[in-house]
């Protein structure tokens, strides 16, 4: 892995604020999760239905997502992005909503649509279905951030030419805590170079 | 009747997470799947999980399911003729 | 690195037989494994049809020669029993001469186990031995054991209805790129009341006999099953002078990007993987002798594989047929069993018939083949289809 790689751009959702390569875009004065993703939805002017059947944990690597690809375009699928999102609380969130329906034994009702959300990398499936990405796509559950190796991995998949660009990042949403921190692994010269001190900078920065 | 499909309409919007649809926004014979609402199988799905929760009501072919949710009128017509 | 996989041996045991012979029979013979349950107490039991293993756990358990406190769960007796058995079949007698592997899928793990005794581990410490038999990466860990290779490399495959065939996958990658020597790729999964419950919700069983193909499909018969095949290297088949059964000879893993539960409308997934197979493969459309085809007979599926197959095809379509009828679908299991019926086609020259087919479905003209049909094979391209659009297939071929 001797070629030099390149962060092309990088955003974050956390404490009500979204912010797009260190630049605050958003802010949001809510407190609680949804109306918070919410608020950022209305913001990015967004009219993609399938949005509000989305669990927390999708709807917030989608929006992050959404900040960096923008608006769907043929040009978008062409790129060749692969998918590696990390985490440490998989789909708990989701997964505690799904026992909540099931607790009662006199009042069994699970939702469907809640069943289909808990596992973690569903959110890299709505990434994937709204840019049309059919591309490589892994979801990594750690005790914390790595920046090492979401760094190996997406350096392994351009060098081995299974993709052009690698959408990378850590999105976790834990009861009342969430963070998404989502970067774009490119080829092309800019600023930041992909190493994993970088990466880790940018993490911290949050 | 008519009632009982704006309560329909109500839950349909609540239970599929429509948030940018009100009820006044659907005609009872608006189509619910496809190019109408634009509702999928999931959605499906939590309609029987409505239709046994709060009508008593359990389907067990999907395929009924077809007709039965084409729109609020023909889930009103179902439900009313029955409910338990 | 080697050029190129050989498969050396199979082992298998599903609703049709209990060895690679006896499921041959029965394919050939027309003999289909499906029928009511009987070895789970299920309140879907009148109103579902399933391929159920002749043998109890008892039975598996004294052909394993488990000792009485183990902590195996049905999965993991099935994948035991059917990797032992590719092993033996390709003549292993000592496993660590070569760098060897385990590759092994599954979707239901020790579910069995749990459900059977969840609300008992709180009051009775007996049964608190299959806590620790729940993951799926434990009957992995059993299996690599029992077979002698758990100090190598050992992993655990679970991407829904495409899991065995993305074993075969990995497998074969690592043989190619030379890291193993050996590799023992497969899968096993168990009926359990987490699946047929999960699959009633999504509404696609089927109360009677599964129809793949046929316009009047309504919905799938679950199976269990565990099927494993040995992938070894150039090197080794040279210096062991080993029999080559067939030759992994392409493959790809591709994603439908479309919806949790339900495939594209026109298979984008199914057609990338097909392609990528080919590509992998170097081989043209035409090349292909035979498909054995996901063919789940849910409506969703086999309209969406039966698109693709005709975009990747055209006008040539190559026989196809799918086995479900035979087994059931047998989840994590099922690219490891067509995998084992791709090489017997490959072997006797034949193609197995689609049972139950009658109508011809009314979106397209193509239709699987109904009877047994002797023919020179020398390719045989097997799909697997998972949910979450999970899309593999594999090439088998006679020549490396």
């Amino acid at each position: 892995m001797e070629n030099t790689y390149y962060i092309s751009n990088y955003c974050s959702i956390k404490n009500g604020k979204a912010s797009l390569n260190g630049n605050s875009q958003i802010t949001s004065s809510e407190t609680e999760i949804p109306l918070v993703l919410k608020n950022i939805y209305k913001e990015l002017d967004l009219n993609y239905r399938k949005f509000f059947k989305m669990d927390t944990l999708s709807k917030l690597s989608f929006l992050a997502a959404e900040m960096l690809l923008k608006t769907p375009t043929e040009a978008i699928e062409e790129r060749d992005i692969a998918v590696v999102l990390s985490n440490n609380a998989s789909s708990l969130d989701t997964d505690r909503k799904h026992q909540k329906s099931i607790a009662d034994s006199t009042n069994y009702y699970p939702s469907p649509a809640v069943f289909v959300y808990t596992l973690p990398n569903i959110c890299i499936g709505e990434i994937c279905i709204r840019h049309r990405l059919y591309s490589e796509n892994s979801f990594f559950i750690f005790d914390d951030f790595s920046g090492e190796h979401l760094f190996d991995y997406a350096s392994s998949l351009i060098s081995s030419k299974k993709s052009n660009e690698v959408l990378c990042g850590w999105v976790n949403v834990d009861e009342e805590n969430y963070e998404a921190f989502m970067y774009l692994v490119s080829t092309e010269k800019s600023k930041i170079e992909h190493t994993t001190k970088e990466i880790n900078r940018l993490y911290q920065e949050l | 009747m008519s009632e009982l499909k704006e309560e329909l309409k109500t839950k349909i919007i609540e239970q599929l997470n429509l948030e940018d649809v009100t009820v006044a926004e659907i005609a009872d014979d608006e189509v619910l799947f496809g190019d109408g609402l634009g509702l999928d199988s999931i959605d499906a799905l939590e309609l029987i999980v409505m239709l046994d929760k709060d009508y008593g009501i359990k389907l067990t072919d999907p395929k009924d399911g077809k007709k039965i949710f084409e729109s609020v009128n023909t889930m009103a017509a179902f439900i009313e003729a029955n409910r338990a | 690195m080697s050029k190129s996989v050989a498969i050396t041996g199979m082992g298998i045991i599903s609703a049709i037989g209990n060895n690679v012979e006896e499921n041959y029979l029965s394919l050939i013979n027309g003999k289909k494994g499906i029928s009511k349950i009987s070895k789970i107490d299920t309140i879907h039991k009148d109103c579902i049809m399933v391929g159920e293993i002749a043998y109890t756990n008892a039975d598996l358990e004294k052909s394993l020669d488990l000792p009485a406190d183990h902590n195996y769960s049905r999965s993991s007796l099935l994948g035991a029993f059917a990797a032992k058995q590719a092993v033996e079949n390709a003549g292993i007698t000592n496993m660590a001469k070569y760098r060897s592997g385990l590759i092994s899928a599954s979707t239901v793990g020790g579910m069995d186990m749990t459900e059977k005794y969840f609300y008992d581990y709180i009051e009775n410490p007996t049964n608190r031995k299959y806590i620790d038999g729940h993951h799926l990466g434990d009957g992995t860990q059993k299996i690599a054991k029992l077979l002698g290779i758990e100090e190598s490399f050992v992993s655990t495959i679970s991407t829904a209805c495409s899991s065995a065939a993305n074993a075969i996958i990995i497998g074969s990658r690592l043989i190619k790129s030379g890291k193993l020597d050996r590799v023992v790729v497969g899968g096993t999964d168990c009926l359990s009341k987490f699946t047929i419950n999960g699959f009633k919700t999504l509404m696609i069983l089927s109360d009677t006999y599964n129809t793949p193909f046929d316009d009047a499909r309504k919905g799938l018969n679950l199976g269990e099953a565990a099927a494993y095949l040995v992938l070894e290297s150039d090197e080794i088949v040279k210096a062991e002078n080993r029999k080559v059964l067939a030759y992994v000879k392409g493959y790809g893993n591709t994603n439908d990007a479309f919806h949790q539960t339900a495939s594209s409308e026109n298979g984008d997934g199914a057609t990338a993987a097909m392609e990528k197979t080919l590509r992998v493969a170097n081989l043209a459309p035409k090349d292909v002798d035979y498909i054995n085809a996901h063919g789940t007979a849910t409506p969703n599926n086999d309209l969406s594989e039966g698109r693709a197959i005709i975009r990747v095809f055209g006008e040539e379509v190559p026989p196809f047929s799918s086995t479900k009828a035979y087994t059931g679908h047998t989840l994590a299991a099922a690219g490891g069993v067509e995998a084992i019926y791709a090489v017997l086609a490959l072997q006797n020259n034949v193609i197995f018939p689609n049972l139950n087919f009658k109508n011809k479905m009314k979106e397209f003209s193509i239709t699987p083949e109904t009877s047994l049909i002797k023919k020179e094979l020398n390719t045989v391209l097997s799909n697997s289809l998972g949910f979450g659009g999970n899309c593999t297939s594999v090439l088998f071929s006679k020549k490396p």
